[in-house]
């Protein structure tokens, strides 16, 4: 018996450098640990509670994470530090940009889930309840009916919940990538953002097929992403000898090592962080996946992903490589002309509304990329604030699209929206006010965001890129304006959809998203103040 | 919050029409009641201009009835509002044309499924956003509500237009938008350079002058390029006006009025307020530029009226023609010609405002808008004939109209600086002439004739002479038609005689305009 200490005692490495437990900062990584710990338990009632609790216990859950989440945050925002603060081992920077995309996650994932969990749109959600069943196969065709009221008790429960869990750890994801503080942090987070949604895009209740594409194709592009920014990490580890975003900056500030490492691991990472956040031309899989995914994820992917995802680059931009700015600039700027033009003039030619929803968070993703090169406070904070007014728009655009229906599910056919005011008055009047938003103009949250993002370039001295922007907005508008010709202007089709009066979920979910653009539109100011509070922690 | 003396006024005048708007849509069930409490609220609105009117005084201060709120303090923003005498002349022309046009349309049919309520709640709406425009200090607040009111336009152009007025529509709109965007980021880099100069931004008008004006000539003209963009397409200068003819001839009669009588103003009011005072160098170095658009507006203006066939779009290179004057006066950098201008903004609302409602009673006679569709039709209708004559004869700017008093301003004022372009204009004063007794004459005079006309007549009794058919098919105006077309001939021939008071309350505000851009008249005594 007294071998074992002397056993441990030898086994222990010499020397100062004792090994001892990272000091975590438990409060100021609360709300990830809530929704990482909510997601687990949302594992267990799946496998636990019989099929008929589940809906309801797993709505349940997922809220309440949510606010305890957002509770959490709010309490230690109250005497955190104002620069941030570096936490698990280096591994997580809470800082003022991090707290606020993290606020900007949860809230826009409370609409999100709402819009998931509304099972009156379409009867028994819009989510399949067992997407392994092979489309067009009897079972499936059960599957589908299950959920009308004239069927039996046990086929109405059919219905998908482990969604819930997928989205929580899909969330705890986003939350991760927007603090990493390492690349190798952040490309774990990226997996783990990733992963749940890839299966999420393939659990549309109609048109199994194409949703099922949807997933195969985000999946396999995903990985290919994936694995750009793997390799590019690897490079970088080479360049500098280790992940930590500061230690690359250090490294690219003032050392003689070869160039080839530092660019190359620079622009392979970017790729893959591009790709998350749709920006062209690595868009390609994002009108598919937008238009198989059901509308509810979608939804969820567009405006949650699109933060996380310029939220990571936003970080990697400022904290890593912000002494090389000169040489990757001109590269990004191409970049985002090149995304903008993409999103404006192929949104032009779609017929598809949710493939012309994509295509302009496509050109968003350019006028976003304008404000991510400006590395001066101002391009920080204004990015965030564009970041909180798209999510909010485009979560409350993708509620409506859930709404307007024909006897075959969704009509997204743009040509079955012809005179859609004449008979939704309301609905018709929502979402051209959403379109208006997106479009940029006054009194909507998209105007201050499109301002103050192309302002703090003008002063950064990116004008030719502020002009270029502004008539590719132009150009974008006319698209969003084909939409409400076709709505206002147009003959009803002879037996066109109508709009399903949607249930409290839903109903809650675009009233949070339109309530938010129009009082960003109005009263920017204090979230302007939220989102300029204070800079990115650097070490 | 600051304010100045009378700034209750102004803010009551900003918020009525709103509260109406509001009122009249929530009434949209009862066409009747939901006309009455429009006309009411914009009759109330006509008061308190011309309470406004009273109130300010021309040798006071630049800017009177002020008053600023913030708005967005991080950068800067105040909703800041406040009158010179030019925005007090044309606030005080919309408040008098709304109601005009209210009771122009009351018995207009609309579009199968549209409702009255709707289409007044709109004219409204556009009604209050473009007396912000014109009462705007703060160039963000300005912004603001120039693209804000495309909004309304758009959808009383899409909503109640004519066959092809989804096209028009959506050609108006994106043609303004993107004029509208490039100004933002005109008005960004003035913002910028604010806040470079000052530490902290603004957009407050007084201050961006003291800071633009003294920019160097390059960044002036940058600037400049971006607002007159946007002003150019608004005016419209040839070659940015190829939306208004669609435009205009797409839309209801009384919203012609309201986009070629009030919202173009924005247009040549930006020129005045805007690119004069902020950027100084540039307006002087780019002047000829301006000058060659306006004179080739005049002409291309008149030589296309000259060939139209449809009355509205005649009506809208009429405009064209006549916006390249303003345009002429406003460059020519004489406060002659410069009060001449901004007469000629009132007085071409008042005319064309005329002219096109009593083209909207013809076309209601006739139910077609081609020229040729009429002929003869004044021994039917001798008292629409008549108007028609003194609304093309104010359009021709004939001595004794009140149009007359403002171009004469404008071509005496400009001689002195630009007597090439002067001359040049003239000739389109000439073929003003001819477009406009050329068109009347077709349309009045001359044997009954026409589709239009003998569609009118045709029925039982048509056999006999054709003037007495026409006489008992087509009634002469009627005591509303009369009722709206009054004030503007009252307004007319009151201008065409007397013109002093407009241009007392005018002359200081563009003195002081010249004064900001450092300029003098080029013959002292003036």
């Amino acid at each position: 018996m007294t071998a074992l200490p002397q056993f441990l005692a030898l086994a222990q490495p010499a020397g100062p450098a004792k090994e001892t437990l990272p000091a975590i900062n438990y409060p100021a990584i609360m709300p990830i640990l809530i929704i990482l710990g909510a997601a687990c338990l949302g594992v267990l009632v799946e496998a636990f509670l019989p099929r008929h609790q589940r809906w309801g216990v797993q709505v349940g859950l997922t809220l309440v994470a949510i606010a305890a989440a957002g509770v959490t945050m709010a309490t230690y925002l109250t005497d955190a530090p104002a620069a941030g603060e570096v936490t698990v081992a280096g591994a997580l920077a809470v800082d003022r940009p991090a707290l606020f995309l993290w606020g900007t996650l949860l809230a826009l994932s409370v609409g999100a889930v709402l819009l998931v969990a509304d099972r009156s749109v379409e009867p028994g959600g819009a989510l399949v309840a067992q997407a392994a069943i092979r489309p067009g196969t009897i079972q499936d065709r059960e599957q589908r009916l299950g959920a009308l009221p004239h069927r039996t008790e046990a086929a109405r429960y059919q219905m998908q919940t482990e969604v819930f869990p997928l989205m929580l750890f899909s969330l705890a994801g986003m939350m991760i990538f927007c603090a990493a503080n390492d690349l190798l942090t952040m490309f774990i987070a990226l997996e783990v953002l990733s992963l749940p949604l890839y299966l999420m895009a393939g659990l549309a209740r109609r048109r199994r097929l194409l949703s099922q594409e949807a997933a195969v194709k985000y999946f396999l592009l995903g990985a290919f992403a994936s694995a750009f920014f793997l390799y590019g990490l690897a490079l970088l580890y080479g360049y500098a000898g280790s992940v930590r975003l500061a230690d690359i900056a250090n490294s690219a500030a003032g050392t003689d090592r070869s160039d080839t490492l530092l660019f190359a691991g620079f622009g392979l990472l970017v790729v893959g962080l591009l790709f998350k956040g749709s920006v062209g031309p690595f868009h390609t899989w994002t009108p598919d996946v937008y238009q198989g995914s059901p509308t509810p994820v979608t939804a969820y992917m567009a405006a949650c992903t699109k933060v996380a995802a310029f939220g990571a680059i936003l970080r990697v931009l400022s904290v890593g490589f912000e002494s090389i700015s000169w040489e990757w600039r001109g590269v990004l700027f191409g970049i985002a002309v090149i995304s903008m033009v993409i999103g404006a003039v192929l949104g032009l030619t779609q017929t598809d509304i949710k493939r012309m929803i994509a295509y302009s968070s496509i050109a968003h993703a350019g006028f976003l990329l304008v404000g991510a090169i400006v590395l001066t406070p101002d391009g920080l904070s204004s990015t965030l604030f564009y970041l909180l007014t798209y999510g909010f728009t485009t979560l409350a655009a993708f509620g409506m699209i859930s709404l307007v229906r024909d006897a075959d599910g969704e009509a997204t056919h743009l040509s079955q929206w012809a005179g859609l005011a004449k008979r939704s008055p309301v609905a018709a009047a929502v979402f051209a006010f959403l379109l208006l938003a997106l479009a940029g103009l006054p009194l909507t949250s998209g105007f201050v965001g499109k301002f103050v993002v192309f302002s703090a370039a003008f002063a950064d001295g990116l004008a030719p890129l502020v002009v270029i922007a502004l008539v590719i907005s132009a150009v974008a508008a006319f698209f969003y304006l084909r939409v409400i010709v076709l709505m206002y202007f147009s003959e009803p089709a002879a037996d066109g959809p109508s709009v399903t009066v949607p249930g409290a979920l839903t109903t809650a979910a675009i009233a949070l998203g339109v309530v938010v653009t129009l009082l960003l539109g109005i009263w920017p100011a204090f979230a302007l103040d939220w989102a300029g509070a204070g800079s990115f922690a650097l070490h | 919050m600051t304010s100045s003396s009378g700034s209750a006024l102004l803010v009551a005048l900003l918020l009525l029409p709103v509260v109406g708007a509001v009122a009249v849509a929530l009434l949209r069930d009862n066409a009747l009641l939901a006309k009455r409490v429009a006309l009411g609220f914009t009759l109330v609105e006509f008061g308190l201009a011309v309470a406004s009117w009273f109130a300010y005084d021309p040798g006071g201060a630049r800017l009177q009835q002020h008053f600023s709120v913030d708005w967005i303090p991080t950068f800067g923003v105040h909703l800041s509002f406040g009158v010179d005498g030019i925005a007090l002349v044309m606030i005080a022309i919309i408040a008098l044309l709304v109601p005009v046009l209210i009771g122009a349309s009351w018995v207009d049919k609309l579009p199968e499924g549209r409702s009255a309520g709707g289409f007044l709640a709109l004219i409204l709406l556009e009604q209050a956003l473009t007396i912000g425009v014109f009462a705007a200090t703060d160039v963000f607040v300005f912004y603001v509500l120039f693209e804000l009111m495309l909004v309304p336009m758009y959808f009383l152009i899409g909503s109640y237009g004519g066959v092809r007025r989804q096209y028009a529509a959506v050609k108006f709109f994106l043609y303004s938008f993107l004029g509208g965007l490039i100004m933002l980021a005109s008005a960004i880099g003035c913002y910028v350079m604010a806040a470079d100069e000052r530490g902290q931004g603004t957009f407050d008008w007084p201050t961006l002058v003291e800071v633009v004006r003294d920019a160097p000539l390059a960044n002036q003209i940058w600037l400049f390029l971006g607002f007159f963009l946007a002003f150019a397409v608004k005016a419209p200068l040839v070659p940015l006006h190829t939306w208004l003819p669609d435009a205009a001839a797409e839309s209801p009669i009384v919203v012609a009025v309201l986009l070629v009588g009030i919202l173009d103003k924005v247009g040549t009011f930006g020129f005045l307020r805007y690119l004069l005072p902020m950027f100084p160098d540039a307006s002087k170095t780019l002047a000829p530029l301006v000058l060659v658009l306006a004179v080739a507006g005049v002409l291309y203006g008149a030589l296309l009226a000259t060939g139209q066939r449809d009355m509205k779009r005649f009506i809208a290179y009429v405009s064209i023609a006549h916006f390249g004057f303003i345009a002429l006066g406003i460059f020519a950098f004489s406060s002659q010609s410069q009060v001449g201008s901004v007469s000629y903004m009132v007085n071409h609302s008042i005319a064309t405002g005329m002219l096109i409602l009593v083209i909207g009673m013809v076309i209601a006679r006739g139910g077609s808008t081609q020229i040729a569709d009429y002929g003869g039709m004044f021994a039917a209708t001798p008292l629409l004939g008549g108007m028609l004559l003194l609304a093309g004869l104010t359009t021709l700017s004939l001595p004794g109209t009140n149009s007359f008093i403002s171009e004469f301003l404008v071509l005496v004022g400009s001689y002195g600086r630009e007597p090439v372009y002067t001359v040049l204009a003239t000739i389109g004063m000439i073929m003003a002439a001819l477009y406009v007794l050329w068109f009347y004459q077709r349309v009045m005079h001359g044997p009954v004739r026409g589709d239009a006309m003998l569609g009118a007549m045709a029925g039982p009794g048509a056999v006999a002479d054709p003037e007495v058919a026409a006489r008992h098919a087509i009634p002469d105006l009627g005591g509303r038609e009369k009722a709206v077309l009054i004030p503007l001939v009252v307004l007319i021939l009151g201008i065409g005689f007397y013109p002093q008071p407009l241009l007392d309350v005018i002359t200081p505000s563009v003195k002081a305009t010249m004064s900001s851009v450092g300029l003098t008249d080029p013959v002292e005594g003036n």
